[in-house]
């Protein structure tokens, strides 16, 4: 009783690949993220799933059954679009309506289902207007209450956030999130924000270049990340991923600029080394010592980042807590802590394993 | 700002008086034949148009003296059905060619633009002739038949249906609609304003029609006003001109009613909401 992606593919020509053999399981009842930067293939994807996409190869199964052949109504699922697609010349109920009017069902349960969706999503004062007099998260939630309204139990939604703005983005994000679970529905989400997927995803699909470079709990994608595509998509301020080279099983050189005390053990010469911005520490320091210069610093209220150029060149993002004291142009010194990533050539993890630890 | 506002002021008045001129020279004749509808015909022979002796009498006389009650019918008619075939034809013809796939559809569709290409006048001798041989003639089917659809109507709806946001279409796939209920439910509603353009249109055009109702009607059985109102004019030696003023300010009052009906659909803004 899941949704099963099974190498599922997409070409529009020959040598154009849109999506490369993408495999991966949805639980029921499940809030499932799909992100990746524009143009990776994500709403293809999601498109494909709800069959107004057609399948170039591989299998996409729903509860058991495969839906490669099956018209979009006969899969069961409801679509949120990132456009809402309301109908401009229906109110909102008959908005909401539409579609189990469509599907022939009796009368008295269409009220009953459209007044409860509509109360779900706190519309039901407005529930006689057209969409033009509605505002932008009003008529998003007109497109959630369609959803919601819909018996279906899985439900697509294709950047629904996209079009409000930030406060709003942040209210809807809650909104729906607690819809899913009271709903208990499996939703597949797909967004281009690794904010909204990480705050609301039982597992994320992180694709990019029209492949999958991850799946896991939000947890995993940004403590484990897979290759250093994933650990540069996770987490704001952005990674510092910096080439380093082996001085002994634990110690890294960062291009002769400071030395990485490892947790792991280093068994290649040169590696890119991932450091997340908070485990970067920056002091002021005399010129002699000093391994980098500020180039500026960006007060976020209880922290701060502080971009620095280093010695070798390479910019880098700290993130000190409270209000930083260094001025353009000063020189500092900056250190890291043990807790990193190391990449491959291949720019894959190298994974660290979990007897070492218990050895050291 | 003193200096520039000067030349500003002086445009304006300039443009409006120029404007001014262009409405009187418009709407002058319109004015006059009204005007000249309510005097006695003598006194319009006399070119006496300053009379006093202003009355319905042409108005009664028309009504009264002439077949324009059974015109006026014959083109109320054949424009209305006109009007309803050419919305459901048009629109049905331009679903198609927007929203399904079939082979050569451009193709296809590039024949119907080509027809729009010859002028009417260049068909209407073979017309003619094969209205004739299907004994046709000095009928209402003549009237109605060739103008059941046309290539105009159906490329107007077609640009107004893709302009129709995909996501409508698509969600309405996800809700199970099939073709007939995206049609009436979705695609007209949604493009209402063309369809009301569209019909506007076509009741004009036929009302309006002149060259093929003269070349096929002659009887008053079918005959349709335009017609009947030269008919007016040559039928007796004496020309009741009043009467045909009169006859002639009746004939445009249902262009006029058309246009301000219309007029109150063409507010933009009508599909804001539906994306975004």
């Amino acid at each position: 009783m899941s949704t099963i992606l099974n190498q599922v593919s997409k070409q529009y020509s020959e040598k154009e690949d849109i999506l490369k053999n993408v495999s991966a399981e949805i639980e029921t009842g499940e809030f499932f993220v799909i992100v990746g930067p524009s143009g990776c293939g994500k709403s293809t994807l999601l498109r494909m799933i709800a069959g107004l996409t057609s399948i170039s190869d591989g299998e996409i199964s729903i509860d058991g059954q495969v839906v490669n052949d099956l018209q979009p109504k006969d899969r069961k699922l409801t679509m949120v679009f990132q456009s809402y697609a309301l109908f401009p010349f229906l109110n909102v109920w008959d908005n909401v309506a539409f579609g189990l009017k469509a599907r022939n069902i009796d009368q008295a349960e269409v009220h009953q289902r459209v007044n409860d969706a509509l109360d779900m999503v706190n519309l039901s004062e407005l529930k006689e207007r057209k969409p033009r007099e509605l505002s932008g998260g009003q008529r998003q939630r007109v497109a959630l209450a369609r959803a919601v309204a819909s018996d279906a139990k899985l439900c697509l939604m294709d950047e629904p956030l996209s079009n409000l703005d930030a406060q709003l983005r942040i209210k809807m994000r809650q909104e729906i999130y607690q819809l899913q679970r009271k709903l208990g529905i499996t939703l597949i989400y797909v967004t281009h924000d690794q904010v909204e997927a990480m705050t609301m995803a039982d597992h994320i699909m992180v694709l990019n270049d029209h492949e999958v470079q991850q799946i896991g709990t939000p947890t995993e994608i940004y403590q484990q990340p897979a290759n250093e595509f994933v650990a540069n998509f996770f987490g704001t301020p952005l990674i510092n991923l910096l080439p380093a080279q082996r001085v002994d099983d634990r110690t890294l050189n960062v291009e002769g600029d400071f030395e990485v005390k490892t947790e792991q053990k280093i068994s290649e010469n040169e590696v890119n080394v991932g450091i997340r911005p908070g485990e970067l520490h920056v002091e002021a320091s005399d010129e002699l010592n000093a391994n980098a210069t500020v180039k500026s610093s960006e007060f976020l209220g209880d922290e701060t980042i502080v971009y620095a150029t280093m010695n070798s060149e390479h910019e880098v993002r700290v993130l000190i807590p409270g209000k930083a004291v260094f001025a353009p142009y000063e020189k500092v010194k900056i250190t890291a802590s043990g807790n990193v990533f190391l990449f491959d050539a291949n720019h894959k993890r190298i994974p660290f394993e979990s007897e070492e630890l218990v050895n050291a | 700002m003193i200096t520039s506002n000067k030349p500003n002021r002086l445009n304006k008045v300039l443009s409006y008086l120029l404007l001014v001129v262009l409405a009187v020279v418009i709407l002058a004749p319109f004015f006059i034949g009204i005007w000249t509808s309510f005097l006695p015909t003598m006194d319009i022979a006399q070119g006496n148009f300053f009379s006093t002796k202003v009355s319905f009498d042409n108005y009664v006389a028309a009504f009264t003296k002439t077949p324009i009650v059974r015109y006026l019918g014959n083109s109320l008619v054949i424009s209305t059905l006109t009007m309803l075939a050419q919305l459901v034809f048009c629109s049905m013809s331009a679903y198609a060619f927007v929203f399904l796939k079939f082979k050569y559809r451009n193709a296809i569709f590039i024949l119907f633009l080509i027809t729009m290409m010859l002028p009417f006048e260049a068909e209407i001798i073979p017309n003619f002739t094969t209205v004739k041989n299907l004994g046709m003639l000095d009928n209402y089917s003549v009237l109605l038949i060739p103008f059941l659809t046309s290539a105009f109507g159906t490329f107007m709806l077609r640009q107004a249906f893709m302009q129709t946001p995909t996501e409508l279409k698509e969600a309405a796939d996800i809700e199970g609609l099939n073709h007939f209920q995206i049609y009436w439910s979705i695609v007209l509603p949604y493009n209402k304003i063309s369809m009301i353009t569209l019909g506007a249109y076509s009741f004009l055009g036929a009302w309006n029609q002149y060259l093929w109702p003269m070349l096929t009607t002659f009887s008053n059985d079918s005959r349709l006003i335009q017609n009947g109102l030269r008919q007016l004019q040559s039928e007796e030696t004496f020309n009741d001109w009043g009467m045909i003023q009169a006859s002639a300010a009746i004939i445009v009052i249902p262009t006029i009613i058309v246009l301000f009906v219309g007029q109150h659909y063409f507010k933009s803004g009508m599909n804001e909401g539906a994306v975004k």
